[in-house]
């Protein structure tokens, strides 16, 4: 019974979407008070639907009702509970419910938590979050239903890929959502904006938080996603430029700019053309990611033709979204023009260099993505492109934008300058400079630009916090006064500093792995012993175990470092039973932010298996520097101007800042 | 935060002009930049997907790096000294053997769809340094699928075109 209610409130939540999508913005137009209002508890309501039938898909799962297709095609009853959870968003149908909930979540959390904004504004948003809402809700329920039934139910599932089966590739999911989703707030605004035609620094000021927030859970998403890959996998890479990672890539470089062109905007007023922009783009590329990944198109062009309603569907929707918006944006947009004026050199011409690089890098991995799938429609050609482009491409456009990430919070608003700037940032230039050398000196072999991009990583750490440090006279002030300004200075000058150093930390982790990574394939015998970056590692034997769902055949391998035991790995071939799946479980060895990464072959007949090892020094600071990275935005988010629901330190501010123009 | 207001006004509009046409060019400029490297990289880092009667019939030639695609065939799996591999792969029409010397990925088995990257030597053979694991649910790489319905061995909506659905070891 409980998938009927679940279709039925899908049902509801989508008449609910219908009306808010027409009524407040008439209400909007007519300056009618009454019909404004309707959207919020509209909204509520939307969320509420559609938050029963998830549960409602969720309870199917749990209690493994495989009288729904849904749940027959991905799950099965020995599944263990967290994936069975993860199950119901681990498909195209339910990852669209997903979708669609944390959306109308979010709608919600405006309709709850705006009061504060300006009615006709509210309305407007609300309006075309429900536009998405309801496209989203007419998609799932013509063409990708999850709570079909089907007759006879069989007596057992087909079970979760099991490369999914893992607790990191449960949460990659919603949280690459969440980000996705929550650029639909920059893009609302920016619609709404538009529809009013006018737009102002308080317009900045909501769309910040929205990006930022957006912006973290999509790096939380990409990062997660790229360590599950590490890990999982079984081959030792954590970036593949692959279509499905360039889909989540592009919505994140594009909001990386709208983060910092709304910066400009809501302190100088300036770029509002360009930041409404970037907001439509911005949510035009999460769409396309969704898209992109959940239909299959990545898999095969041919997807359309198999399921031509839903590729038919699926384009109805970007082209109404993108291309209606874009024609919103062209007629409405020169309304907007007007804005403080700068110098190319400052705090604003930085950040439009920022921008600059950023849409470039991603207009770079746009073409990269879908040249080939372009190509196939078009000429029938069958064409890849590998990771030579994107390294071509990407990397030479993300080391200027590395450099100036530093310059930039040096240079003064409106009018600044570089010389005196230069000379603030001696620290910075020094440290590059001695880990430079000292790089080059202590590693052997590797590419020769490897110490120069430590530099450049040691550049952007000691940078980007030695602004926060001059700021509060670290070393020249008593400690008392440096704690005194510290705790006045804005937090979102911590973010700034912390977001950045996070980059630096990032890069040393990737040009660890890159450049100075050591391979070694062997076949052993158990009893055999290899050497590997310091390490003897002996195989004891090879050991069959059953797991819950899947078989088991591990390799014991003991470590000992310099005569000294470190420990024992147990890579394993694991074959999962209900879909007859191999897969490798890789083992990792941790000394300091380095791995060894150990990874199963076949095991021979002949009682030897093959093993890849490989080392991968500074690998974890990948991963440390995304959630630094994170950290940032969160710092920058507590920023009490950008706190919601919180008017008054806001309309103290105001002035302040008018004052210092 | 106190910069000084005082010379602008009296260049006001040129200044901002001037200001503007440097925003442009500056933004040209990296484009430009940006442009020329996509068309760079693109002459150089593409690899063509061809199958096994792609080529013949295209006649293409050795030395060049292609992607060659099609089923694992049965029984052709050879395993030497030094994880050195051959296998054949076939489209059901022409066969072409490869040779490969590493550890294979999870899902290369016999009768599977299979993706190897590397360079045709003289003979018609191919010397793969990569065999691709990557694949979606159903066990087929896109290219080989394609490839494989234009051979008529597969018709959209199967799970995956498995020659040995008779062998246990294939079957659920």
């Amino acid at each position: 019974m409980s998938p009927e209610i679940g279709h039925y409130a899908l049902v509801l939540a989508l008449a609910l979407a219908l009306f808010q999508s027409v009524v407040p913005v008439w209400g909007a137009r007519k300056r009618d008070a009454a019909l404004m209002g309707t959207a919020d508890a509209v909204a509520l309501g939307q969320c509420a639907f559609v938050a029963i039938a998830f549960a409602a898909l969720t309870h199917a799962y749990l209690v493994s009702d495989f009288s729904v297709e849904n749940v027959v095609l991905n799950s099965h009853s020995t599944k263990p509970l967290i994936y069975k959870i993860s199950g119901v968003w681990g498909n195209h149908e339910g990852s669209m419910l997903l979708w669609v909930l944390i959306l109308t979540l979010f709608s919600a959390f405006v309709a709850l938590f705006g009061r504060n904004l300006p009615l006709p504004l509210k309305a407007n948003v609300l309006a075309v979050q429900a536009w998405i809402t309801a496209a989203f809700l007419l998609f799932i329920l013509k063409t990708s239903n999850p709570f079909n039934r089907i007759n006879p139910a069989p007596f057992e599932g087909r079970d979760l890929n099991p490369l999914l089966q893992d607790p990191g590739l449960a949460i990659h999911p919603p949280l690459l959502y969440l980000g996705y989703v929550g650029f639909s707030m920059s893009f609302a605004f920016a619609v709404a904006a538009l529809i009013e035609g006018r737009i102002d620094a308080a317009w900045a000021r909501w769309v910040r938080p929205w990006a930022l927030t957006a912006w973290m859970f999509l790096t939380a998403g990409i990062s997660m996603g790229s360590f599950w890959a590490y890990y999982e996998l079984g081959w030792g890479g954590w970036w593949f430029w692959d279509p499905v990672e360039n889909a989540s890539l592009m919505p994140w470089l594009a909001g990386t700019a709208l983060l910092h062109s709304a910066i400009v905007m809501e302190k100088r007023e300036a770029l509002k053309v360009w930041t409404v922009l970037l907001a439509i783009l911005t949510f035009s590329l999460s769409l396309l990611g969704t898209f992109l990944v959940r239909s299959g198109v990545l898999t095969s062009v041919h997807a359309f033709a198999v399921d031509p309603e839903r590729g038919i569907f699926i384009l109805a929707i970007l082209i109404a979204f993108i291309g209606g918006s874009l024609a919103l944006y062209a007629w409405r947009a020169p309304m907007l023009r007007q804005g403080g004026i700068f110098a190319p050199v400052s705090r604003e011409g930085a950040l439009v260099l920022n921008n600059l690089f950023l849409t470039a890098a991603c207009a770079a991995v746009f073409v990269g993505t879908l040249y080939p799938l372009a190509l196939e429609a078009l000429t029938g050609a069958k064409i890849s492109v590998g990771p030579p482009f994107f390294n071509w491409t990407f990397g030479p456009l993300m080391v200027p934008l590395m450099v100036a990430m530093v310059f930039g919070p040096f240079l003064a608003w409106k009018r600044g300058d570089l010389l005196a700037a230069a000379q603030r940032m001696m620290a910075a230039f020094a440290a590059g400079i001695a880990a430079m050398l000292l790089t080059f000196a202590v590693t052997r072999g590797g590419p020769v630009l490897a110490p120069v991009f430590i530099g450049l990583a040691a550049y952007i750490i000691v940078g980007s916090l030695a602004e926060v440090a001059e700021r509060v006279q670290l070393f020249r002030a008593p400690l008392a006064t440096t704690l005194q300004r510290a705790r006045g200075l804005p937090r979102s000058a911590w973010g700034t500093a912390v977001a950045h150093a996070g980059v630096g930390v990032m890069l040393i982790g990737i040009v660890g792995e890159t450049c100075y990574r050591q391979e070694l394939i062997v076949q052993m015998k158990p009893g055999d012993t290899v050497e590997v970056a310091g390490y003897q590692v002996t195989l004891t034997g090879l050991a069959p175990v059953q797991g819950p769902n899947y078989r088991d055949v591990v390799a014991r391998l003991v470590l000992r470092e310099g005569g000294v035991d470190a420990g024992i790995l147990e890579p394993a071939k694991r074959v999962y039973t209900a879909r007859n799946m191999p897969t490798t479980e890789a083992a990792l060895k941790t000394r300091g932010f380095s791995q060894l990464y150990v990874s199963p072959g076949d095991v021979e007949t002949s009682g030897s298996i093959a093993l890849r090892f490989f080392y991968k020094p500074m690998v974890l600071l990948i991963w440390i520097g995304t959630l630094v990275m994170m950290l940032g935005g969160l710092l920058s988010l507590s920023d009490r101007r950008l706190r919601v629901g919180a008017p008054k330190p806001a309309a103290r501010r105001a002035p302040a800042v008018q004052a210092a123009e | 935060m106190t910069t000084t207001t005082g010379p602008v006004p009296a260049r006001r509009g040129m200044t901002r002009k001037q200001r503007r046409l440097t925003l442009i060019g500056l933004a040209l400029a990296v484009l430009g930049v940006a442009a020329g490297l996509v068309l760079y990289a693109l002459s150089g880092s593409i690899t063509l997907f061809h199958s096994p009667t792609d080529i013949v019939e295209k006649n293409v030639q050795p030395g060049q790096r292609i992607r060659l695609g099609g089923l694992v065939e049965t029984g052709s799996i050879r395993r030497g000294e030094n994880m050195q591999v051959s296998f054949v792969v076939t489209d059901g029409r022409t066969s072409i053997p490869v040779a490969y010397r590493g550890v294979l990925p999870d899902l290369f088995r016999e009768g599977q769809g299979v993706v190897t990257e590397g360079v045709l030597e003289p003979g018609r053979q191919f010397r793969a340094d990569s065999v691709l694991a990557r694949h979606d649910e159903t066990y087929m790489p896109k290219e080989v699928a394609d490839a494989l319905k234009q051979q008529g061995h597969w018709k959209p909506g199967d799970p995956a075109p498995n020659p040995n659905a008779a062998q246990p070891g294939a079957s659920r």
